[in-house]
């Protein structure tokens, strides 16, 4: 299986579909993304997490993604680092991926990457991502439960507010609880909580010490119940066909992306721009008329 | 930026705790263009599963103590994955090295040089 998210790696790159059989019907897999800024802790807290469960039996799997260097197009992975000794139990699963570019952290690679540790016997994947910024909001279109790990006196309750985390998260995770400011970020996060809108779920706030252990329990139980309501309100159902359509969409528009970029090498490109350097062409009607041109092959 | 890359893995085993060599390697490659998932300290049994689980193409040992360890390593690495190439930096006493070279592992001492390093991951990976 490691060979073939490998090859995933390699395929999805180059656009190549591939097929990956679904779960049996009936034998229920999720995906858990755990976001927050770089030292947060998320990849100790992971490793934790992924031991505790284990102790419960559960197969797991964790997908860590680190960004690519812009520069060289090379990365540092260092997040199975922290999750190296649970990593030798049969019932865990540790990967890390680069992000290659992807602004977001998670693509359409880590998406097949997913499908296919659903489809091997890992019914339970946690997706490990930092964005751009402090966070990454992308982790929202392919988590069924999305964890925030914030660090007390880092300013983070600011971060949460301003980049947009309230929509997506459903548990707040204070690390490093044993620092100074904790309680502090804790009533902050709780005054954010209570201004969002009547009717919208609340998200948990958890506070948890990754390299003790404390709190562990008590956030796989937030999770595990998290995906139980989930489930029985048809909010998870909601979910995943939004994130269907996007993905649907992104895929399209990728396909589409690469036939306009071989479009531009060919006599008819030149042609219709040539239009629009005489004047004759707005670029609008240029644009419109390339698009009619391109042969759509699928 | 290239769409496949390729990956290696970094890690440390004995004794050693302070060896900056296996830091500056990392980032040699990465400034490369490699992906490098990193280790740390770890046992040979962890080292023989990320091999094997993150599917690498090569596997960077930084030594610093005892060489029966490194050599338990080789082997439980080859055992899974006999076709992955290894190579491995830090003190390793003349009489160990050629003992590794003689099972197919390049061997860097202190004073290897950071371009070499690299040209033997890009020759190691097929890359050249």
């Amino acid at each position: 299986m490691a060979r073939l998210l490998s090859h995933i790696e390699r395929g999805q790159g180059n656009g190549g579909p591939i097929r990956i059989p679904s779960p049996d019907a009936g034998s229920p897999a999720f995906t858990i993304g755990i976001t927050g800024a770089p030292g947060a802790g998320k990849s100790t807290l992971l490793g934790s997490l992924l031991a505790h469960v284990a102790q419960q039996d559960v197969r797991a799997a964790a997908v860590a993604i680190d960004p690519s260097s812009p520069i060289s197009g090379g990365a540092l992975l260092g997040d199975r680092v922290r999750m190296q000794s649970v990593s030798t139990d049969p019932r865990i699963f540790v990967r890390s991926m680069a992000s290659r570019g992807r602004a977001g952290g998670v693509s359409d690679m880590t998406r097949a990457a997913v499908r296919c540790l659903h489809a091997c016997g890992w019914p339970q994947v946690f997706i490990e991502t930092v964005g751009s910024g402090q966070v990454d909001v992308d982790v929202s279109t392919i988590a069924d439960v999305v964890v925030v790990v914030l660090n007390p006196g880092a300013g983070d309750e600011v971060q949460v507010f301003k980049a947009g985390l309230m929509e997506i998260a459903d548990v707040f995770v204070i690390n490093k609880a044993d620092h100074l400011g904790a309680h502090v970020l804790r009533s902050d996060l709780n005054g954010l909580i209570a201004s969002l809108p009547a009717g919208q779920v609340r998200p948990d706030v958890l506070e948890t010490v990754a390299t003790s252990g404390q709190g562990i329990g008590e956030l796989w139980e937030s999770v595990s119940e998290n995906l139980r309501q989930a489930e029985q309100s048809g909010e998870l159902a909601r979910r995943r066909s939004r994130r269907s359509a996007r993905e649907l969409v992104e895929v399209a528009q990728a396909m589409l992306k690469r036939q306009i970029d071989a479009a531009t090498h060919t006599a008819m490109f030149a042609d219709i721009q040539s239009g629009v350097v005489s004047g004759d062409l707005s670029v609008w009607e240029a644009a419109s008329r390339l698009l009619r041109a391109i042969p759509m092959e699928h | 930026m290239a769409d496949t890359n390729t990956r290696i893995l970094i890690a440390k085993t004995g004794l050693d705790g302070h060896w900056r060599g296996a830091s500056l390697v990392s980032k040699a490659l990465r400034d490369a263009g490699f992906e490098v998932i990193l280790l740390g300290m770890a046992k040979p049994d962890e080292i023989a599963q990320a091999v094997v689980d993150e599917d690498v193409e090569l596997l960077g040992l930084s030594i610093g103590g005892h060489i029966d360890v490194v050599e338990r390593i080789v082997e439980s690495v080859r055992q899974r994955r006999p076709d992955i190439s290894i190579f491995v930096g830090g003190v390793v006493p003349p009489w160990a090295a050629r003992k590794l070279e003689a099972k197919g592992v390049e061997v860097y001492p202190p004073g290897s040089q950071l371009p070499d390093i690299v040209a033997a991951a890009r020759r190691l990976t097929g890359l050249v």
